[in-house]
């Protein structure tokens, strides 16, 4: 098989198994007649009347909102915080039991104190609330990433004169960078799954609400509406994650494959 | 440049022991010499011998547990501005995700000067490594020996008066390594810098310095120290002809020879105390 013809396999096996599973589901249904499992032309429609775009800002924005912010403020802490604990041994020794600590805890069981502390089922709990286990992958990664650069780059800044922020802007930061890089995938779609979570537990808009009122009122094709929606949010999220990677670490790809030689 | 006639570098009674107590391990016992300005040594020894360590000492990256690196005069405690050193593992000690021109730029940024010393340092390092077409590419995209020569112009750009190069040619092919040697002595003209050079390969040693320093095997010591009276310019041909030339090779030769020969009744000595002292 040539180079093309396989290419062009791949990405036909590719789209074809979605096909078939979708084309599966609507023969299944149609022969069922099952409610709980609507047809799939029926899920498309009910897809389109919610979210194109009727409710679109109604409810998709403000999700959308919560975890951009959830996830952003999660990186930020993540690095800010992982880069001295990656550099001080005393740092980590005082700061590693809290960190796995936490990041044991389920999420569902710091939800109803989450709302308490807070005072808020609005965007103030959900940002947070995202943001607090958003930020454990990314600040493991960033230490492990912090502590896995190699000492002669170290002693390259250090005979060079390079101190302080300098260092960590020019040496350090880039250097995790492709750790930080695969924290942040994790807590990407941790985020879609904290999303749904708090708003699934308390709120007045938003995805998890959506499915939250449909299966109140029994209405089995919202609610599948909004699974699909929230498996497509997922997918674009990290589709567009892994683009920025690409653009931002080209580098390290074409550093790994010189060296694989 | 020193006045006084004191010698621009000396290392003096340099020790270096890791660890304490019964587990301590002494790389280096006791090392002195001095470098005149604009001079080039090479430091030679039998493998494992701590060159690497005591030209940490030197750079000021490793605090030597005895003795004192005086530069001009003054006690070296840290990395000084007027120090440059190579690492043999080029591929590590260059920035994968900068480019040749960002690398050599590097530590350059944290020096008071304009934009436009910044980047005619640069440049003008990069034309004498003679990688100015290089200057956009990543260090991976380079070969082994072009990317130690962007580590060369690096510490060129830095203008240090003084170059120290840990192995720096170990790691590339001999065709390579004849033609980086003569872009080392070349250098050292135009730029008019005072090296410390560490190797283990006797020829290059020879060829390369004024003066070789021959250590010992751990714990270190100097075991003499050589003048090269060779002519220069220098040739990979012509200078490795001369009767001289081979000599001063075979003479380096014979006493690390020599030295290389004893330590092993010596570790084995180690060995069966270490053994009876686990037993104990």
């Amino acid at each position: 098989m040539s180079r093309r013809t396989y290419h062009a396999a791949a990405i036909a096996a590719e789209i074809a198994v979605p096909l078939g599973i979708v084309a599966a589901w609507q023969l299944w249904t149609v022969h069922a007649q099952d409610p709980k499992f609507p047809r799939l032309s029926t899920i498309l429609v009910q897809f389109r009347e919610l979210w194109l775009f009727s409710q679109f800002g109604l409810h998709v924005v403000p999700s959308l909102e919560r975890i951009g912010l959830g996830f952003g403020i999660a990186v930020v802490l993540g690095v800010a915080l992982g880069i001295p604990l990656g550099l001080s041994r005393w740092g980590r020794i005082l700061a590693m039991p809290h960190i796995e600590w936490w990041r044991a805890m389920p999420p569902p069981a710091l939800l109803p104190i989450s709302i308490v502390l807070l005072h808020s089922i609005g965007n103030r709990q959900k940002v947070s609330f995202i943001a607090f286990f958003c930020l454990f992958p990314v600040l493991l990664n960033t230490i492990d990433g912090v502590r896995g650069i190699d000492p002669t780059m170290i002693e390259t800044a250090r005979s060079y004169g390079l101190r302080g922020f300098a260092r960590i802007r020019r040496i350090v930061l880039p250097a995790a960078l492709p750790q930080i890089f695969a924290g942040m995938r994790t807590s990407l779609s941790l985020a879609v799954i904290m999303m749904v979570l708090t708003e699934y537990f308390s709120s007045t808009s938003g995805v998890g609400y959506v499915l939250l009122i449909s299966k109140n009122t029994f209405q089995l094709a919202p609610m599948w509406a909004a699974i699909v929606l929230i498996g497509v949010l997922g997918y674009v999220l990290n589709l567009l994650l892994i683009l920025v990677e690409r653009r931002v670490l080209a580098w390290h790809r074409g550093w790994r494959a010189a060296a694989a030689q | 440049m020193s006045a006084s006639g004191a010698p621009l570098l000396e290392i003096e009674n340099v020790g270096k022991m890791y660890g304490t107590g019964a587990k301590a391990t002494h790389a280096i016992a006791d090392v002195s010499f001095a470098l005149d300005d604009r001079e080039f040594v090479c430091v030679v020894g039998p493998s494992g011998c701590g060159k690497t360590t005591l030209l940490k000492c030197v750079g000021g990256l490793l605090r030597p547990t005895r003795g004192q690196v005086l530069l001009r005069g003054k006690q070296v405690n840290a990395p000084p501005e007027e120090m440059a050193l190579v690492f043999q593992e080029y591929g590590r000690s260059l920035m994968p995700w900068a480019s040749v021109r960002n690398n050599v730029l590097l530590p350059l940024r944290h020096k008071s000067l304009g934009r436009r010393e910044r980047k005619a340092l640069v440049e003008e390092a990069l034309e004498a490594v003679g990688l100015t077409r290089f200057i956009d590419h990543y260090p991976w995209q380079l070969s082994g020996g072009m990317q130690q020569r962007v580590a060369i112009a690096r510490a060129l750009a830095y203008q240090p008066s003084i170059l120290l190069m840990d192995e720096p040619f170990a790691s590339v092919d001999a065709q390579t390594r004849g033609d980086l040697e003569d872009l080392v002595l070349r250098v050292r003209e135009e730029f008019a810098v005072t090296i410390l050079f560490v190797t283990h390969d006797i020829d290059e040693s020879v060829y390369l310095s004024d003066r070789v320093v021959v250590l010992t095997h751990a714990p270190t010591e100097v075991k003499e120290v050589i003048d090269v009276d060779l002519p220069f310019p220098r040739d990979q041909l012509a200078t490795k002809e001369l009767p001289e030339f081979a000599h001063l090779r075979a003479h380096v030769y014979r006493l690390i020879k020599r030295e290389q020969a004893e330590p092993a009744e010596q570790e084995l000595a180690t060995v069966t105390t270490a053994t009876k002292g686990d037993r104990a």
